[in-house]
C-alpha cells in the first residue's frame, strides 16, 4: 500500500511537471525590447513596435459603470472606448502635450464654427461601417447624443453627467426630449442635413466644442439596436474591435471587427488581434500577474496596491525599472465654505492656507511618488494655462507659516483662533487622514477642527445651507479630476459660483468676477487668448483663498512585461490603451 | 424557506430603517453621487419604499413566483419569474447573474469536495490503522496547520509558489476560469490551484474526523467478531469499521457542500473566481442590496437541500435509521 502512494505521489508530480511545461510561456517581450528604466513610459513611447497580432489582457478589481460609449463617465472607460467606439473628435494619440491635441476621428475634419459661434457642424468620413457593415450615418450620431441625453435618464451616466455640457449649451425644446423620453420628436438641435453631415445649434457660442465632440456619446449607435440601458449588453462596434463575448461583472472579449476599414482611421494602428479584460479581480492578485507577465494592464490605472507600492519604490528591485508615475489632471484638495462665519472673511480664510500643513497633506495621499505633488493653486500641470505660483509660502520644509497666520486671523478679527467643522468622505481613509491631519496644523494657531464623517454616496447633496449651518462646516474635502483637459474641462465644474448648492462640486468658490471671466472664456475663440483667462481665473481662486489645495495627483503604475508602444497618455494620465500593442515574441 | 424568506427580508428592510435609513437615503443609493435630493424622493417612490413593510415584503415574495415591473426610466424593465430581486445599481434582474455562476461555484465545491474525500478519508483511515507511526504523527500534524490556516492566507502562498510566472507553474494565474463545457482540460487546469487550496482545509478536518471514528469503531466488539469470522483485514476495515465510522462524515460532507454551492466567498475571492461568493461580496461591496437579498435567498436553498439529502443518506449509510 505504501508503494502505491508513492507511485501516485510520482505520477502526479510527472503530471504537474508535464502541464507547467506547457503554460510556461516566453515573457522576455522579445528580441528588440529596450532595457526596462522608471518612467520609461512617461512623455515617450516605450519599446516601439509594429508587431501585429497577440492578446492584451486587461483586468480590474471592480465592475465601472459601463461599456455603453453614451452611459459612462470613467476615464479608464473614455480611454478604452476607443477600441470599439468612433467619436467625432478624440485625443492625438502621443505621448507628452501633443497627446492633448484634438484630431479628427470619425468626422474629416475638427468642428467648423459659424461666424456668429452658434452652430457647429462635422463631416463624417466616407466609408465608415458599423461591424454588420452597415454604412455609419449622420443620423446614428444625432441619435447616440440623444439616447445619452434623454430627459427619462435611461442612461444614468449619460444626462447630466457625460451628457450636462452638451445639455447646458445646446439649443434644446424646454420639456422632454430624447428617443425614450419623447419618441418620434425631431429636435432641431442637432440637424442632419445629408447623411454625413451632423451640425449642432447652440443657444450660446461656446468656443471648446470640439471637446464635446470628443465624448464618447458622440459615437454612433444604430437605432435599431438601441434598447436602453441594456445596449451596454450588446454595444454595435465602430471602431477596429467588437464585442466577441460580454458578461456582465465578470469579464468580456474584443475582436477584430472585419468591417473597421483602416483606410478611414489615421489614429488607429489596431496591432493586437484581442482584448481579455476581467473584472472583479483581486486588486493584490491583478499586480502580482502584471509583475509575473500574466496580465498586462490594471485598467484602474490608479496605481499598485501597498504590497507592489513597497517592492516598486526599492530601486534595488528589478520591478522599479517597470514601474511609472504618471500624474494625471485630477487635485485632491479641500474646500473652504465661506458662507460659515468667520470664513466669510477672506483674512481668516487666507489664515488657514498659512497655518496648514502641506507635507501632511501629502502623506494623508501617500506620500511623492504614490500620491502626488504638492499643490499651491486650482489648476494643475497638464492643464493648458497652468501657470506655478505660490501665494502663501509655507516656509522652507512647507509645513506652514505660523507668524503669516496668526497675522491674518489678527486681521480678520480672530487672534485666538476659531473653531470650524471638516466634512471629510468616510469611507476614503485618505480623505480622512487629510482631514485629520488638518485638525492637527491648524490646532496649532487656534483654528480648531471638528470632524464630521459622511458616505461618499451622497456627500455631494448633503451640502444643503441648512446641513452647513447645523454642522457648522467650514471646510470639506473635496477632488477633481478634469472631464477633458482644458481650462473649462477642469475649472468650469468647480469654480462657478453660480453652480453652489446641493450636488455641486463647487462648495465654496464664491466670487462673481470669476464667474464673470468664465463667460469670457466661453466665448472668447482665440486659444492662447482663452488659456490666458483661465490662467487669471485660477490666480483668482488662490487670491481669495477659496479652497485649502492639496495634492496634484500621481500614481505608481507597473509597465506589462509584454506589450510594446507603451506610454502615458497625458489626457487620461494612464497608459494608452488604444496604442499598447504585444511586444514581439523572442 | 418561508421564514429564511422573512429573516432575509427583515435583515435587509427592517434593520436599515432601524438604523436610521429614511427611505430618501436608500434611494441615494441608486441615483448617483450628483442627484439632488428632490430626485431622491422621486426615485425612493418609484422604487416603492414608501410602501407599508408588509406590501413591501408581499411585492418581494410575489416576485419570485410571478415576476415583477420595474418602473425603472425607460419604461417599464420587467423581471421574469423567479424574481429574486432587480438590481437598481446594475439595471439587471438578480436571478439570470445567480445561474450564471452556479457553474463556477459547483465546479469549485464539487472538484474540492472530491479531492478532500479522497484525500481527508483514506488519511484518517491509514492514520488510524498506524496510530503512533510517523505517517500518523506527520499527516496529523499537516491536518492541524490546514484546519487553523485561513483560506487568504494558503490561497496567496500557493499564488506565489505555483503561480505567478513560477518556472514550475502547475496551473493558470488566479481569475482564470473555462468552463467545463467548452474545455474540460483547461478548466481542470484553471481551477486546481483553488480546489487544493479549499480541499485543504476541509480535508484536514475530515481527515481528523475519520481518524477518530475509525480508532473508536475499531475497537468495537463487532469488529472483533469480523475478525473471529476470519474475515480478511481489508473487508473488516472497508466493510464494518469504515461505514460504522462514516455516518458522521457524511452530515458534516452534505452540510460543508451544501454551504460551499452557496458561494466559497474567501477561496472565490482570492482566487477571483467569478462565483456566487464573489458576487455576494462584491455586490456587499457595493450595498447593492437586491442582488445580496437574492444570493442569501440563494445560498440558503442549498443549505436546506443538503439537509434533507443527508438525512435521507442516513438511511442508505446506517441501516438502523431506516423506519419499518
Amino acid at each position: 500500500m505504501r508503494k502505491k502512494t508513492v507511485s501516485t505521489v510520482a505520477t502526479a508530480t510527472v503530471l504537474a511537471m508535464a502541464m507547467s511545461a506547457c503554460s510556461s510561456t516566453p515573457n522576455n517581450g522579445g528580441t528588440n525590447a529596450p532595457t526596462p528604466e522608471f518612467n520609461a513610459a512617461v512623455g515617450k513611447i516605450y519599446y516601439e513596435s509594429d508587431y501585429k497580432g497577440g492578446t492584451l489582457k486587461f483586468a480590474i478589481s471592480e465592475d465601472w459603470d459601463s461599456v455603453d460609449p453614451g452611459d459612462t463617465y470613467y476615464g479608464l472607460s473614455w480611454n478604452l472606448v476607443r477600441l470599439y467606439a468612433r467619436s467625432l473628435v478624440m485625443y492625438r494619440p502621443a505621448p507628452g502635450p501633443a497627446g492633448l491635441e484634438l484630431v479628427p476621428d470619425l468626422a474629416e475634419s475638427l468642428g467648423e464654427v459659424s461666424d456668429d459661434g452658434l452652430t457647429w457642424t462635422y463631416r463624417l468620413r466616407e466609408g465608415v461601417k458599423f461591424e454588420d457593415g452597415t454604412p455609419i450615418t449622420s443620423k446614428d450620431v444625432k441619435y447616440a447624443v440623444m439616447r445619452a441625453i434623454d430627459t427619462t435618464g435611461t442612461l444614468q451616466n449619460g444626462v447630466g453627467i457625460q451628457g450636462g455640457y452638451l445639455q447646458a449649451i445646446l439649443d434644446l425644446p424646454d420639456g422632454d426630449y430624447g428617443p425614450y423620453a419623447a419618441p418620434g420628436q425631431d429636435v432641431s438641435a442637432i440637424t442632419t442635413p445629408d447623411d454625413r453631415t451632423i451640425v449642432f445649434h447652440l443657444k450660446q457660442p461656446f468656443s471648446g466644442f470640439d471637446y464635446i465632440a470628443m465624448l464618447p456619446l458622440t459615437a454612433p449607435v444604430p437605432e435599431s439596436a438601441d434598447d436602453g440601458v441594456n445596449y451596454k449588453t450588446h454595444v454595435v462596434s465602430s471602431g477596429p474591435y467588437k464585442f466577441e463575448s460580454y458578461n456582465a461583472g465578470v469579464g468580456f472579449t474584443l475582436v477584430r471587427n472585419e468591417n473597421w476599414d483602416p483606410a478611414t482611421d489615421p489614429n488607429r494602428k489596431a496591432l493586437p488581434d484581442r482584448y481579455e479584460i476581467r473584472l472583479g479581480v483581486a486588486a493584490d492578485d491583478i499586480d502580482n500577474q502584471i509583475a509575473s507577465g500574466d496580465l498586462d494592464v490594471d485598467l484602474a490605472g490608479t496605481g499598485v496596491q501597498s504590497a507592489m507600492l513597497a517592492q516598486v519604490l526599492d530601486e534595488n528591485n528589478p520591478l522599479h525599472a517597470r514601474a511609472d508615475n504618471p500624474g494625471s489632471a485630477r487635485q485632491w484638495y479641500t474646500s473652504i465654505i465661506g458662507r460659515t462665519a468667520p470664513l466669510d472673511n477672506v483674512h481668516c480664510r487666507r489664515a488657514i492656507l498659512y497655518a496648514y500643513d502641506r507635507t501632511g497633506y501629502q502623506t494623508a495621499y501617500g506620500g511623492p511618488l504614490a500620491g502626488g505633488d504638492i499643490s499651491t493653486q486650482a489648476l494643475v500641470p497638464p492643464i493648458p494655462g497652468y501657470q506655478k505660483f505660490d501665494l502663501y509660502p509655507a516656509g522652507p520644509d512647507n509645513t506652514g507659516d505660523l507668524d503669516k497666520a496668526r497675522q491674518e486671523l489678527a486681521e480678520c478679527g480672530h487672534p485666538n483662533g476659531f473653531d470650524i467643522t471638516i466634512a471629510y468622505r468616510s469611507d476614503r481613509p485618505k480623505e480622512q487622514a487629510v482631514a485629520e491631519s488638518l485638525q492637527q496644523s491648524l490646532a496649532r494657531v487656534g483654528i480648531n477642527l471638528t470632524l464630521l464623517g459622511h458616505p461618499t454616496s451622497g456627500y455631494f447633496s448633503s451640502f444643503t445651507d441648512e446641513f452647513i449651518r447645523e454642522h457648522n462646516i467650514g471646510l470639506a474635502t473635496n477632488g477633481w479630476a478634469a472631464d477633458w483637459n482644458d481650462g473649462y474641462g477642469f475649472l468650469g465644474a468647480i469654480v462657478d459660483s453660480r453652480l453652489i448648492g446641493p450636488g455641486s462640486s463647487n462648495l465654496g468658490v464664491n466670487d462673481p468676477s470669476i464667474d464673470a471671466l468664465i463667460d469670457q472664456a466661453l466665448l472668447e475663440p482665440d486659444l492662447d487668448k482663452r488659456t490666458a483667462i483661465w490662467s487669471e481665473i485660477d490666480r483668482k481662486v488662490m487670491e481669495g483663498a477659496f479652497i485649502v489645495p492639496g495634492v496634484w495627483s500621481k500614481a505608481v503604475t507597473l509597465r506589462s512585461k509584454n506589450a510594446a508602444n507603451v506610454f502615458v497618455h497625458e489626457a487620461f494620465g494612464q497608459y494608452d490603451y488604444m496604442a499598447m500593442s504585444v511586444a514581439p515574441p523572442a | 424557506m418561508v421564514v429564511v424568506s422573512m429573516i432575509t427580508f427583515a435583515i435587509f428592510f427592517l434593520v436599515p430603517r432601524l438604523a436610521g435609513q429614511t427611505p430618501e437615503l436608500m434611494a441615494a443609493r441608486y441615483v448617483g453621487p450628483r442627484a439632488r435630493s428632490d430626485q431622491y424622493h422621486e426615485v425612493a417612490e418609484r422604487l416603492g419604499f414608501f410602501d407599508p413593510i408588509h406590501v413591501q415584503y408581499w411585492h418581494w415574495l410575489k416576485a419570485i413566483f410571478v415576476g415583477m415591473e420595474f418602473n425603472y426610466g425607460n419604461g417599464v424593465e420587467h423581471c421574469p419569474a423567479p424574481c429574486f430581486g432587480y438590481s437598481y445599481l446594475r439595471s439587471t434582474p438578480v436571478w439570470p447573474d445567480l445561474l450564471e455562476r452556479v457553474p463556477v461555484t459547483a465546479s469549485l465545491a464539487i472538484g474540492a469536495a472530491v479531492i478532500w474525500v479522497l484525500f481527508g478519508v483514506s488519511t484518517g483511515v491509514i492514520s488510524a490503522l498506524r496510530r503512533g507511526s510517523i505517517f500518523d504523527r506527520v499527516s496529523m500534524g499537516t491536518a492541524l496547520a490546514g484546519v487553523s490556516l485561513p483560506i487568504f492566507f494558503t490561497g496567496l502562498m500557493t499564488l506565489v509558489i505555483f503561480s505567478y510566472g513560477h518556472p514550475f507553474r502547475i496551473t493558470a494565474p488566479g481569475s482564470s476560469y473555462t468552463p467545463f463545457t467548452e474545455n474540460p482540460a483547461e478548466w481542470a487546469y484553471d481551477l486546481i490551484l483553488p480546489w487544493i487550496t479549499l480541499a485543504f482545509l476541509f480535508a484536514a478536518a475530515y481527515a481528523r474526523l475519520t481518524r477518530a471514528g475509525m480508532l473508536e469503531t475499531m475497537h468495537e466488539d463487532f469488529i472483533r467478531t469480523a475478525r473471529a469470522k476470519g474475515l480478511a483485514e481489508r473487508a473488516v476495515v472497508l466493510k464494518h469499521g469504515l461505514r460504522a465510522a462514516l455516518t458522521p462524515i457524511v452530515t458534516i460532507f452534505g452540510l460543508d457542500l451544501g454551504l460551499l454551492l452557496g458561494g466559497a466567498v474567501l477561496t472565490e475571492s482570492t482566487f477571483s473566481l467569478p462565483g456566487l461568493g464573489k458576487y455576494a461580496v462584491d455586490a456587499v461591496m457595493r450595498q447593492d442590496f437586491p442582488q445580496v437579498m437574492g444570493v442569501t435567498m440563494f445560498a440558503t436553498f442549498f443549505i436546506v437541500v443538503a439537509n434533507l439529502v443527508v438525512d435521507i443518506l442516513y438511511a442508505v449509510v446506517d441501516p438502523r435509521v431506516r423506519v419499518g
